[in-house]
């Protein structure tokens, strides 16, 4: 009989840290032919499609960007808590505080300017997201709670408060579908290309990979959330308040994962809807591992998701394979990230028995 | 007097609602406990629960069976459970991510076989599901008879695999096995016991009850596959299984009571409250957390739970 056996090997060189995401990327491209084929989609057809409805025009390419504004804020939120082992699956709720913020802050200031107005729907933005993750933190740090279960339980605890202020105290009067009014225009990200829905939040996700990496390799809270995450136990031997790290660490990935929420109210949709989130916390998961918890990788495999979600949209009116498509390939995406993360730090051997 | 009829008939559909609204929660939380209990978390519970949803709708719709329905979303929650085995058991994986992973793959997947199926339609598809089936004389006790012994067939095999689960796990020779490989892999394997296999096992048969929960959902109390049909109740187990401290019975009871809050919202937004219906939405989420919290302090999570068992590592 044929075993697995599973030795540790040394440490592979730096450069294999940015090709093996691109390898797991090429092997679950290739693995997204079996959906594609049993879809009865022309596998050609299917993959030009899905890159040229992505990068294929002018328009196109900076759509694929405006998507990934989202999914860069809710990956940087998820990679910051994972790097504490803070198991923050919550970036769904905590994006929509931040939307609800936005919102209520959009509406309800008028005739306030933009360089007040602006600032404000960020800060209430991030503070709502962050202080949402707070909960599941303190609940971990003080009473043991686990925090896997109770960011996923938030989540749905913030979608039907959602669902409750839109149709109650924040729906549209006079409409009776779950829809905010519209914010005001001083509230609405400035357009930065002419002809495209390229806003604010982009240069402003940008900015987050900056300080994301700034705080990581020049605070002492990205020493302490990285020493907590590699041993508890020795960080707080070693005189860290891991309490405090888990608490500040839940606010930032919080916050950033609200700020996701606010992009899409003020440079998008104008209104809190529903479906302002088409599950970009949970995207963010696969993102954050396929970038390897680091700001940088966070970014690019961010835009890969953009590139696999804006094509799928063309793809699928083209070839008729459904645009779910792109939720396939992000779950097999993590699973295949996973297998290729364990290739760097052990060697797989099949022995005979 | 109409009054109280009223209340009685109230008591009556709360209390059906209310183990209605349990079962699939039993089954997900049955088979999570089997799975913790051999030290593996599966978080791949939420992903699983929707195929088997999918599964057996579209196995139904397509061949006119419901239990062919049922056992094939069993089906898929074992093989989804053998790709949870292969990565989080056999490679070591994170089970945290092994999970998510897993979950996040089985949503896309049944979303795009559905899409494949039934395209868009503007009114969604239905079946005919499962009736109640009324038990002879003890369905006609008051209050009792109706609620209790008027239910599905799936609902009362979830009663029965309360107390085959306790047994399995504290009676056999199995059951030890899957409770020496979840709190010490290490003296399971001295003593000859195959750790990974034994985990492969529990994380199979629990992956068929979680597939049947999910099915239960949308051929039984339901009669259509939607999106967020699941709507947490995976995770909602999985805070299930803490309350009732890896316990069959008490992990049952937790799934009572969550069915009990989910029943008492449905009841209450039915009598007209002017407030809207998502108040009611949230509560079993809010007391499924509050009731985690109350355990959480004093919880015995077995003590090998998340760790992969590699023989040369021992201790690790």
């Amino acid at each position: 009989m044929m075993k697995i056996r599973i030795i540790k090997r040394p440490p592979l060189p730096g450069w294999a840290k940015v090709v093996i995401p691109i390898i797991a990327i090429v092997v679950t491209l290739m693995l997204a032919a079996i959906p594609i084929l049993i879809a009865k989609g022309n596998l050609w057809k299917s993959y030009y499609y899905l890159f040229y409805g992505a990068l294929g025009t002018r328009f196109n390419i900076l759509e694929t960007f405006v998507k990934s504004s989202p999914l860069i804020f809710t990956g940087l939120a998820v990679a910051f808590a994972f790097r504490a082992k803070f198991w923050n699956i919550g970036a769904e709720g905590q994006l929509l505080a931040g939307a609800i913020a936005a919102t209520w802050i959009g509406i309800s200031m008028p005739g306030v300017p933009s360089y007040i107005l602006l600032p404000l729907i960020l800060v209430g933005g991030f503070i709502a997201g962050g202080a949402w993750a707070a909960v599941p933190a303190i609940l971990k740090t003080k009473l043991k709670a686990d925090d896997v279960v109770t960011t996923l339980l938030l989540n749905y605890v913030m979608i039907h408060t959602m669902g409750a202020l839109l149709f109650g105290p924040l729906q549209q009067p006079g409409s009776s579908w779950p829809r905010s009014p519209e914010i005001v225009a001083a509230a609405k990200y400035p357009i930065l290309f002419a002809r495209s829905r390229f806003h604010l939040g982009i240069p402003l996700s940008l900015a987050a990979v900056l300080i994301f990496w700034f705080i990581n390799k020049k605070t002492i809270l990205g020493y302490q959330t990285k020493a907590v995450g590699v041993n508890i136990r020795a960080a707080r031997f070693g005189g860290i308040n891991t309490t405090a790290v888990i608490l500040e660490t839940a606010l930032l990935s919080g916050g950033l994962a609200g700020l996701a929420g606010v992009g899409e109210v003020c440079g998008i949709q104008y209104h809190l809807l529903m479906d302002i989130s088409p599950g970009y916390g949970y995207s963010g998961i696969v993102i954050a591992m396929l970038g390897n918890l680091h700001p940088v990788g966070v970014f690019f495999s961010a835009l890969f998701f953009s590139i696999i979600i804006v094509g799928a949209q063309t793809m699928s009116r083209i070839t008729g394979v459904p645009t779910y498509i792109a939720d396939v390939i992000q779950g097999m995406a993590l699973i295949i990230m996973l297998i290729a993360i364990l290739f760097t730090e052990y060697k797989v051997r099949m022995v005979k028995k | 007097m109409i009054r109280q009829i009223l209340e009685i008939s109230f008591i009556t559909g709360l209390l059906g609602a209310t183990l209605r609204m349990a079962t699939p929660i039993i089954y997900a939380t049955l088979g999570e406990i089997i799975i913790e209990r051999a030290g593996v978390l599966n978080l791949g519970i939420e992903g699983t629960m929707l195929m088997g949803a999918m599964t057996g709708f579209l196995v139904t719709i397509t061949s006119g069976s419901l239990w062919l329905g049922i056992l094939m979303a069993a089906l898929v929650g074992m093989l989804l459970s053998l790709l949870m085995a292969f990565l989080a058991v056999y490679l070591g994986l994170s089970q945290h991510v092994s999970g998510l992973g897993i979950t996040l793959f089985a949503t896309g997947l049944a979303m795009f076989i559905y899409r494949l199926y039934f395209g868009s339609p503007t009114v969604p598809p239905t079946i005919k599901p499962f009736k109640p089936i009324a038990i002879p004389l003890l369905s006609k006790i008051p209050v009792i008879g109706p609620s209790f012994f008027n239910q599905y067939t799936l609902t009362y095999i979830s009663w029965l695999l309360i107390p085959i689960i306790a047994i399995l796990l504290y009676k056999t020779n199995m059951g030890l096995k899957i409770r020496t490989v979840g709190e010490n892999p290490f003296a399971a394997d001295t003593v000859g016991v195959n750790v990974n296999r034994t985990r492969t096992l529990s994380l199979i048969t629990g992956g068929a009850l979680m597939g049947i929960g999910g099915a239960f959902l949308t051929i039984a109390n339901g009669n259509m596959f939607l999106s967020d049909v699941v709507g947490g109740r995976g995770w909602v187990s999985i805070a299930m299984v803490i309350f009732g401290n890896w316990d069959p019975l008490k992990g049952a009871a937790g799934a009572l009571l969550f069915g009990f809050l989910d029943g008492l919202q449905l009841r209450l937004q039915g009598l007209g409250f002017k407030i809207p219906f998502h108040v009611f939405l949230l509560i079993p989420y809010l007391l499924t957390i509050i009731a985690l919290i109350s355990v959480s302090r004093k919880a015995a999570y077995p003590s090998a739970l998340l760790k992969p068992y590699r023989r040369e590592e021992k201790g690790g």
